[in-house]
């Protein structure tokens, strides 16, 4: 039987760590290697980067951290931020990522999706979508729009409708982020995710909103997704992933609890 | 020395980090002659089986995997690598390798999971493998331990072939061929401990080989 899935996500700025991890035992707080490392060694299914560096150079340095990574733990993991072109995907996956995301650069160019798909194949290529409530309108009739820069910039485009349209353009995996409950720990947006995981038959990722086991077992239950992203509920050593996994299991929800 | 095979389908630099993480000697490799020099051969592979296919008979290697497990020589085929080391894939209609009987299949997403929800296609995350004989490469291996998948196609080959199961939608065979002859649907490159552990038990199995020969 498949595991749902258990994902941190580190975000990376300038080469450290934007969040300050506190794992137990004598390891520097900003080393993205290092904190890779961790979540792998506690039973990580996977692990996302998200690079929020601005300059050229960051990105240089971002990219050899990647390598770094590849040659230290030995799960799937992604690259995202700064995704805007077949050449930024190339550059990552040649660093030893297994997949890229794409989100804006694929709001703003949709063909980046197929031409990524036909040449490093589905499964390296996840769609992540900001998506924010609204009321419902005749161009946004799900009443969750897409939005960009960090929920500032409404795109006029429906959640529901890029969802499918991402998995025609070729997408292996859509990440669902909401922005309403990102940061709340008050749990995911279920209604959402159920929504786009009902519409597409691949695999559908929760974001936003973690605070508790019981969302994540919630998000991979009633949400229907196949995976459910963390950062704070494990960065801040509230819990650790066997913690977690333990405890969703318990729920009744398969986890990888072996490795 | 083990050659990981290097033509333009295959995740040879993943299946190459993993190694030199646990200390065994390999090369990424074309070269007829180097491939038949090495103890045992890795046969990655990403992407569609027809692609992987064609670039596979493009750069010559059909021939030289032939002609390597008719000399005995150890092959560990990894996902795409696993399927067109059997006779066909529904995949581009891909007539394959024909190295072990049988074919391979795209999933039906009309199949449920043990929740009764439609499966997804691909099997994308961790899922066991459940020995159906005994096996070199698991040896050391917990039960419990999962692997990392991402297809849409499973192998399907004769019923003698078949090593080890998983279910996903339905059984399908994650493991098979034989002594020394193996393709495995999952990426043990991405499996964590275990994958690794499979990888030096394959390691093992070739010296071994190469040593009694």
């Amino acid at each position: 039987m498949l595991s749902k899935r258990i994902i941190p996500c580190l975000d990376v700025r300038d080469g450290r760590l934007t969040k300050g991890i506190k794992f137990q035992g004598n390891v520097d707080i900003g080393d993205p290697v290092e904190s890779a490392r961790r979540y792998y060694e506690q039973g990580a299914d996977e692990i996302v980067f998200y690079d929020i560096t601005a300059s050229h150079e960051g990105r240089g340095i971002f990219l050899d951290i990647v390598e770094k990574v590849a040659s230290s733990i030995f799960i799937p993991f992604s690259v995202g931020g700064g995704i805007n072109t077949v050449d930024d995907m190339r550059d990552a996956l040649n660093a030893g990522a297994e997949k890229v995301s794409v989100n804006s650069g694929a709001v703003k160019d949709p063909d980046i999706i197929s031409k990524g798909a036909a040449r490093f194949g589905s499964q390296a290529i996840v769609l992540g979508m900001d998506v924010k409530r609204v009321a419902p309108t005749e161009a946004i009739p799900s009443g969750y729009e897409i939005v960009i820069h960090g929920g500032r910039k409404h795109m006029g485009m429906d959640a529901l409708d890029w969802a499918k349209t991402a998995e025609v353009l070729g997408a292996g995996e859509i990440c669902v982020n909401s922005i309403d409950a990102d940061g709340t720990k008050d749990g995911y947006e279920l209604t959402l995710t159920r929504m786009i995981s009902d519409a597409v038959q691949i695999p559908v990722i929760a974001s936003g909103g973690a605070g508790h086991p019981a969302h994540m077992y919630d998000a991979l239950t009633k949400g229907g997704a196949s995976a459910a992203l963390i950062a704070s509920i494990v960065h801040y050593g509230e819990y650790t992933i066997p913690d977690l996994k333990k405890q969703i299991q318990a729920m009744g929800c398969k986890m990888r609890l072996t490795w | 020395m083990l050659a990981i095979l290097k033509y333009k389908a295959g995740n040879q630099t993943s299946v190459r980090r993993a190694l030199n993480h646990i200390g065994i000697p390999n090369v990424i490799t074309a070269d007829p002659a180097e491939i038949a020099a090495s103890e045992g051969i890795i046969f990655p592979g990403v992407g569609a089986a027809g692609q992987a296919m064609d670039e596979l008979t493009a750069a010559g290697l059909d021939a030289v995997l032939k002609e390597q497990v008719e000399a005995g020589k150890p092959l560990l085929g990894i996902c795409v690598g696993c399927q067109i080391m059997l006779d066909y894939s529904q995949e581009n209609d891909t007539r394959t390798l024909g190295i072990i009987p049988g074919e391979c299949h795209l999933f039906n997403p009309a199949l449920e999971d043990e929740t009764g929800a439609p499966i997804r296609v691909p099997h994308m995350g961790w899922n066991r493998v459940i020995p159906r004989k005994p096996c070199a490469l698991f040896k050391g291996i917990s039960d419990d331990a999962e692997f990392y998948f991402v297809h849409s196609y499973f192998p399907n080959p004769q019923p003698d072939y078949v090593i080890a199961t998983t279910t996903y939608g339905k059984e399908f065979c994650s493991v098979h061929g034989g002594p020394g002859l193996w393709a495995v649907q999952f990426h043990p490159e991405k499996s964590g401990r275990p994958g690794l552990k499979l990888l030096s038990n394959f390691h093992a199995y070739c010296k071994e080989a190469a040593n009694a020969q």
